[in-house]
């Protein structure tokens, strides 16, 4: 067993600081674990969100070593012995206190989205789809809502869009219902206007930090684009197109 | 100190996984405005983690399925204790409630003429469970909180209700905190509904989050009602058992129903040593038909046995185990490599993929799994009306896995999604109605003062106990004597354990403040969490046989008498007591249906 120290955010707001805290590590512990460790001997008041430990909840999202990473999915083994380890919340949100991040905005940008909206059922038992006509949106309802696409984005997190911009989390759940085959809603209109999409610049910084590797830009954010294109600029396009998915 | 918020719902449902979820929607439906509470942020509840599917005898796969058979398969695995009532409005009405989430955005996985997939699972007669992957409680999930959400669910997130209030016998709203602040909020309603899941957190190795420490069954206590099957915690055969910071992190019964096979430390394929005589005929007696069953010849040949009932195949594992033909980290091996293509193991697990290769660092696809029994599920819970999920408390109901009554002494994988919208459902509507015909109670500020009081006395003591270094003890007590096999002494022993850890908790201390503050919140949980641990501790000691998910080593035979009662839990004068009542009897064409088969 080996012994390592961790720094580790303490404070709420701007109003912190790194503090310095060295555990006993075992085999296989993840950065998670050593936050749990740290909380039950040293600062049991240690604030830090998780549930599943299993990568599926996307509650534990933070910063180790500056890199948007699931705190339960991240081991100790990934860094070398000796090197420091540095935990911090996720710095596109405000902070609540400690490791937890006031994320209750993304929240509202999710509830503003216009909801799913089936086409009349193929048969009374319901619909009628093919496996891989559903495919592109199972991808996108993979998400668990971790927020570290959102942490990364730049739009974000250096130029604080934060009104302008639902943010790559709410449009890969836009894709996830717009992409339903059997979806009929319009979403262009709120995608231009109130879910800003127009910000993103396609760099892709969000797709890289994904745990779930979804392929945030390619299919979610560039589709969604093409269609608000269609549907503002390319009227003839958009007909046949909502035609086609009837 | 104190109240700085108040709030009025005509119902108020606590807890945000899919039974709370679903008891919203209900509500909402029939005109109620609804406050909705849970301990995390919304979409992160435990049904979020279920991975296998849920169950509905929507005879996509196989026309011959229908409720019948879902209904014969629950009773059976129930072994005797499950409440008919229960199980029929489960078998009947879950394929409406799973198509409803189709209509409300879900997306399960297709079968080849674009009907809903059904997968194999333990116990089940036919492939019955609806899944996307092995992400199938995401899906759920995400699907219920973007619906309640639109359809006007009034959601409090990160806040934990600690306190039900009872005015003249009848539940009038809930004392709650803000996680973030520490600030105490006052619910008031016309009805209150429980959805807060599990009670797995009071053991050391198990499969459940931080939020499960029985909550709604501590809640529920305290106000006056009845607990029932407390004794039935099920133990799933397979949780990862190495590393061992992930030990009780769930592989999912999805693994063996694709084809995954058990072996023990020599090698050998062990399950069909331990077939049951019940299920006597049901199950392939070769590993040839087993294989032929997984290919996909599934009229000729039975399912392998590794999809026996779940408390069949952890008691084979700790068998096989104690025999000293274990694997190196004190399991057996699980290994689909060998049945499944790695692109089909990534296509239909790819979350136990992702899981073993970022945690243990083992490659499904080619390498075996190591795995045992982890903590898992409460059959047991709050005894509720079979038809409206209402407690004995007037206006008090529970739904999910926080209430009693359909799983008896042993739950089949997947009938706990679908029980979640089945009884969500009923008893949201149930509670609806109630509160049409009830007014809101003035709740006197005395009781609310002293509870205030209660909760944060531990902030006034300096030097005492670590809340977490308590949890702890508990969870080792429960693990170690109230495990997969009980007897008589170590439960005698448990029962002083709690009592003594309850007599602890008044000497244990908190530091720093009330804003998020986990010591604060584990003081708080361990309440509920002793209440619990006593309550099984006594079902457990009360129940003098083996039944399902309850295996009593110094007495390991069925007793005919009991598998006749259940076993009840009530306050008696400030004391736990435990007392029987009689199973109901189903009538005499369900009991056909039960004995003989459809
Ligand atoms: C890893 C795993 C995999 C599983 N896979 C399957 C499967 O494939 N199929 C299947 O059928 N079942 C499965 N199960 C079981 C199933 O997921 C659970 O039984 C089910 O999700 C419980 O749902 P629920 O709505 O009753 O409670 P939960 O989803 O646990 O939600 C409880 C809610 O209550 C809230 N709460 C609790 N206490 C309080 C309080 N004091 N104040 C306020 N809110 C409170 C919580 O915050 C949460 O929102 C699995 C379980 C696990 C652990
Ligand atoms: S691709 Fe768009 S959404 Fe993603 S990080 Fe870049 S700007 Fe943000
Ligand atoms: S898209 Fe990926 S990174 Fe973004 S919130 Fe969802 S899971 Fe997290
Ligand atoms: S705790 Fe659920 S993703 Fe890390």
């Amino acid at each position: 067993m080996a012994e390592r120290t961790f720094k580790v955010y303490r404070g709420s707001g701007d109003d912190g600081q790194l503090e310095s805290y060295t555990i006993e590590v075992d085999q296989g512990m993840v950065v998670l674990d050593a936050i749990h460790r740290i909380q039950a001997e040293h600062a049991p008041d240690l604030a830090v969100r998780w549930n599943c430990k299993a990568g599926k909840c996307g509650s534990c999202s933070c910063e180790v070593n500056g890199r948007p990473r699931l705190t339960c999915m991240t081991r100790l083994s990934d860094y070398e012995e000796g090197e420091s380890i540095t935990v911090t919340p996720m710095k596109a949100f405000p902070v609540i206190k400690d490791l937890v991040a006031d994320v209750s905005r993304a929240y509202r940008n999710n509830a503003s989205i216009p909801r799913f909206r089936p086409r009349p059922r193929d048969a009374e038992d319901g619909w009628r789809m093919k496996q891989f006509e559903i495919e592109r949106a199972q991808e996108m309802r993979k998400c668990i809502e971790c927020f570290l696409c959102q942490d990364v984005c730049h739009v974000l997190r250096s130029h604080g869009k934060h009104a302008e911009f639902i943010g790559p989390t709410y449009l890969v759940r836009t894709a996830g219902y717009s992409l339903n085959p059997i979806d009929v809603e319009d979403r262009s209109a709120f995608l231009k206007e109130s879910g800003g999409i127009g910000f993103c610049n396609i760099t892709k910084c969000c797709t890289e930090v994904c745990p779930e590797s979804i392929s945030i830009t390619d299919n979610a954010i560039i589709p969604l684009k093409e269609r608000v294109v269609d549907r503002f600029y390319d009227p003839v396009k958009a007909l046949v197109r909502l035609v086609r998915r009837r | 100190m104190e109240i700085s918020e108040r709030h009025e719902h005509d119902v108020l449902v606590i807890g945000a996984g899919g039974a709370g979820l679903r008891a919203a929607i209900a509500a909402i439906e029939a005109g109620a405005s609804v406050g909705l509470v849970g301990k995390s942020l919304l979409g992160k509840a435990h049904t979020v983690m279920a991975e296998g599917g849920m169950a509905a005898a929507l005879g996509n796969n196989r026309p011959e399925d229908n409720w019948q058979v879902h209904f014969r398969d629950t009773m059976r695995g129930g072994k005797g204790l499950c409440d008919w009532r229960m199980a029929r409005a489960h078998a009947a009405e879950a394929p409406d409630r799973v198509r409803e989430l189709e209509a409300w955005g879900a997306l399960f996985d297709r079968a080849e003429d674009g009907r809903m997939n059904q997968r194999p699972f333990g116990g089940h007669t036919y492939g019955r469970l609806a899944h996307v992957g092995d992400r199938t409680g995401l899906e759920m999930i995400r699907t219920l909180q973007d619906h309640a959400v639109h359809e006007g669910a009034d959601v409090f997130m990160e806040c934990t209700v600690f306190r039900l209030i009872l005015v003249d016998g009848r539940v009038a709203g809930a004392l709650a905190y803000w996680r973030p602040t520490g600030e105490f909020v006052l619910f008031r309603a016309r009805t209150v509904i429980l959805a807060t899941g599990g009670l797995g957190k009071a053991w050391k190795v198990t499969s459940n989050s931080w939020e499960c420490t029985g909550d709604g069954v501590a809640l529920a206590y305290g106000a006056g009602a009845e607990l029932m099957g407390m004794e039935f915690v099920q133990f799933h055969p397979t949780g990862m058992v190495w590393p061992p910071s992930v030990r009780g992190t769930l592989v999912t019964e999805g693994v063996r129903g694709e084809g995954g096979v058990l072996t023990n430390g020599d090698g050998e394929r062990f399950m069909f040593r331990y077939v049951p005589e019940m299920f006597e005929g049901d199950y392939a007696e070769s590993e040839e038909e087993a294989d032929r069953w997984v290919e996909g010849d599934r009229t000729a040949n039975r399912r392998p046995p590794e999809l026996l009932t779940r408390d069949v195949v952890a008691k084979a594992i700790v068998a096989e185990v104690e025999a000293g033909r274990g694997s190196p980290h004190g399991g057996v091996f699980l290994n689909i490599s060998e049945k499944r293509s790695p692109e089909y193991i990534k296509a239909k697990l790819p979350s136990m993929y992702h899981q073993f290769k970022e945690l243990a660092g083992v490659d499904i696809t080619t390498d075996a799994m190591e795995v045992g029994p982890t903590t898992h599920y409460a059959m047991g819970g709050v005894k509720v009306d079979p038809e409206t999920a209402a407690t004995c408390v007037p206006g008090l109901y529970a739904a999910g896995e926080v209430a009693a009554g359909l799983h008896g002494g042993n739950r089949l994988g997947g009938n706990s999604l679908s029980d979640l919208i089945v009884f969500g459902q009923r008893a949201g509507a149930a509670a609806a109605q109630e509160a049409g015909d009830v007014s809101f109670a003035e709740i006197p500020a005395s009781e609310l003062s002293a509870a205030v009081a209660g909760a944060t006395a531990p902030f006034a003591r300096d030097g005492g106990r670590n809340p977490f270094g308590l949890q702890e003890e508990l969870q080792a007590v429960m693990q170690d004597k109230v495990g997969i096999a009980r007897t008589e002494r170590a439960l005698r022993e448990a029962l002083e354990d709690v009592h003594r850890l309850r007599g602890a908790l008044d000497t244990c201390s908190v530091r720093g403040g009330r804003a998020f503050n986990p010591g604060w919140h584990t003081w708080l949980d361990l309440h509920a969490m002793l209440t619990v641990a006593e309550a099984v501790v006594l079902s457990a000691l009360e129940r003098r046989e083996s039944r399902g998910a309850h295996t009593r080593i110094d007495c390991p035979d069925s007793d005919a008498s009991l598998g006749r009662v259940n076993l009840v839990i009530r306050s008696s004068d400030g004391r736990m007591v435990t007392d029987t009542e009689a199973v109901s009897e189903p009538p005499a064409e369900l009991r056909q249906l039960i004995e003989e088969g459809v």
